[in-house]
């Protein structure tokens, strides 16, 4: 009720922002309708080169930037990007970003290095023994429809309202994506390779060290970055749980005093940490699977 | 001297359907052994039960010696560079100059450091020929391998083949749909139908055998497979 009360407040005030923000738009189109737009329309036709991928998103934070200069932002509401950014290098210099961003860090490492052991182990088990898919993948099945991060309440009961909940969400949200894609992976290995190896005179060891394993990576790698996608929403959901360091709780603690600006720094180190992990398992395919001819 | 190859009342079936209806035969070693017959007659599941891949059978398959086998599909590991798919299955030191040999011999040198999704399909099919010759088995086992192949290369790797036979000797089961091709070959031609052995043609030619000298036998091989040639030509 009473965010639907806010809500309503924010549209009615924000009705006379959009309209100054029109008197802008059309001196700003007054600009835009210089000889520059002919050559522009001409590019248009042609497809456009990748470099210039970069435009639209640099035109967004302009306007971005020059919404909140015009006040049609208010601060309260989204710090424009200069704030955000000297807040950036404030929060740098006096290393609270950098304590922050080492707590969180290690979370996730943590709850990465946990959740990854249980589901490496639980694939392996049910990807290469028949007993082991037949008593383990049904509960897994049935766990893995459970929303994780609907999971929270229960931790907290279980696990209180310290570190362990934190990395119990993170975890599990990275143990089912990692079984899951192992599972299917030494499944689907392709039967005719694992007879060819038999008659080659590999052992079962062998075959499942030469053949199975090395065709369930591919897929064993989709759940990788799958896993550390969710680890890091987890991880941004879990430190809303009473934390008194890393981003959550600085984010958090900024959103008391009104402090959007640090709110954004924030989501963009959660943002750029998520990418950085994401390219990193790229560039590990890239070098793991180089024989996947394109 | 015992058998390289034993097999005594062989059935297969594959739920209701029988497949394999009573095979027997023995091949001797250095026999080379042609296998003809309809896709879909029983071929390939003979080879794989020789090459010890399926057990589930009634009567006897005896195959003393080592075996490779050459499958219809070249059955490569995707993730070994081209020589490493050959010293797979070498066991032995020096792996990496053996392959670069046996690739030479199928003509592929250039691919040693290749990877095998990069291959066409007859290179591939060459590669998995040379990983089944180069263990020097006393059974070979080839199951169509110049299937994918162009004249020309076909016309060297039957050269191959027959080089690598006469030198180490191994008994050779081929399959192959080409009956030209089983007659420069195999000293014994077999025909497969309905799950047993329906015909069987000494070829008593002397090597090396040039085309011309095939042709009357192909008449009556032809005929055991149901082809009337003076019709069909
Ligand atoms: N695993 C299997 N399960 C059920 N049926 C099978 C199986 N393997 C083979 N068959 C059947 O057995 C029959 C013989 O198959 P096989 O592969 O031996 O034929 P083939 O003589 O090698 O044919 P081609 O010349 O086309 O390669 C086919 O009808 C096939 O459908
Ligand atoms: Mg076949």
């Amino acid at each position: 009720m009473l965010s639907l009360g806010r809500w309503r407040e924010t549209t009615a005030t924000d009705y006379l922002d959009v309209r100054r923000f029109f008197t802008i738009w059309a001196s700003l189109t007054h600009v835009l309708r210089s000889p520059v737009i002919p050559v522009v329309a001409l590019s248009l036709a042609r497809k456009p080169a990748l470099q210039l991928r970069w435009i639209s998103p640099v035109a967004l934070v302009l306007l971005w930037q020059l919404a909140s200069s015009t006040g049609v932002l208010s601060p309260e509401k989204l710090a424009s990007p200069l704030t955000v950014l000297e807040s950036a290098g404030e929060l740098i210099a006096d290393g609270q970003l950098g304590e922050a961003f080492v707590v969180s860090l290690g979370r996730v490492f943590l709850g990465f290095v946990i959740g990854g052991t249980i589901g490496v182990a639980l694939g392996l088990a049910s990807g290469l023994s028949r007993w082991g898919e037949t008593l383990l993948d049904p509960p897994v099945q049935m766990l893995r429809t459970l929303p994780h991060l609907g999971l929270i309440p229960l931790f907290i009961l279980w696990f209180g309202i310290g570190e362990e909940p934190k990395l119990a969400l993170v975890a599990s949200g990275v143990a089912f994506p990692l079984y899951l894609n192992l599972h299917a992976g030494i499944r689907q290995t392709d039967p005719g390779l694992v007879e060819a190896a038999r008659v080659l005179g590999y052992s079962r060891f062998e075959r499942i060290v030469h053949v199975v394993l090395p065709s369930a990576v591919p897929q064993t790698l989709v759940g990788l970055r799958i896993a550390l996608g969710t680890a890091w929403l987890s991880l941004i959901v879990g430190e809303q749980i009473n934390a008194d360091a890393g981003l959550g709780f600085l984010i958090n603690n900024a959103r008391e005093f009104l402090r959007t600006d640090v709110v954004v720094v924030g989501l963009v180190v959660y943002a750029l940490l998520g990418l950085t992990t994401d390219a990193l398992v790229r560039l590990l395919e890239r070098k793991v699977l180089r024989w996947q001819a394109r | 001297m015992a058998s390289a190859v034993s097999i005594r009342g062989l059935r297969k079936a594959f739920g209701p359907r029988s497949v394999l209806d009573g095979i027997d035969l023995e091949i001797a070693p250095g026999e080379f052994v042609a296998l003809l017959g309809r896709s879909g007659c029983g071929k390939s599941t003979l080879l794989r039960i020789l090459a010890g891949l399926d057990r589930q059978v009634d009567g006897t398959a005896e195959v003393p010696g080592t075996v490779s086998i050459a499958f219809q599909q070249p059955r490569l590991l995707p993730w070994r560079k081209v020589w490493r798919n050959i010293a797979l299955g070498l066991n032995k030191p020096n792996g990496h100059a053996i392959a670069l040999k046996a690739l030479e011999e199928v003509r592929l040198a250039d691919h040693a450091d290749a990877w095998p999704l990069t291959l066409s399909g007859g290179e591939a099919q060459r590669v998995s020929l040379a990983r089944a010759l180069v263990r020097e088995p006393d059974v070979l086992l080839l199951d169509e391998p110049f299937g994918a192949l162009d004249a020309l290369t076909r016309l060297a790797m039957h050269h191959l083949v027959e080089d690598l036979w006469a030198r180490h000797r191994p008994a050779v089961l081929l399959v192959t749909h080409d009956v030209d091709e089983a007659l420069l070959l195999a000293d014994r031609i077999l025909v497969l139908d309905e799950g047993r052995i329906v015909a069987a043609h000494h070829v008593d030619l002397p090597r090396p055998r040039r085309r011309a000298s095939v042709v009357e036998q192909r008449t009556r091989v032809l005929a055991d497979l149901g082809v009337d040639v003076e019709t069909a030509a």
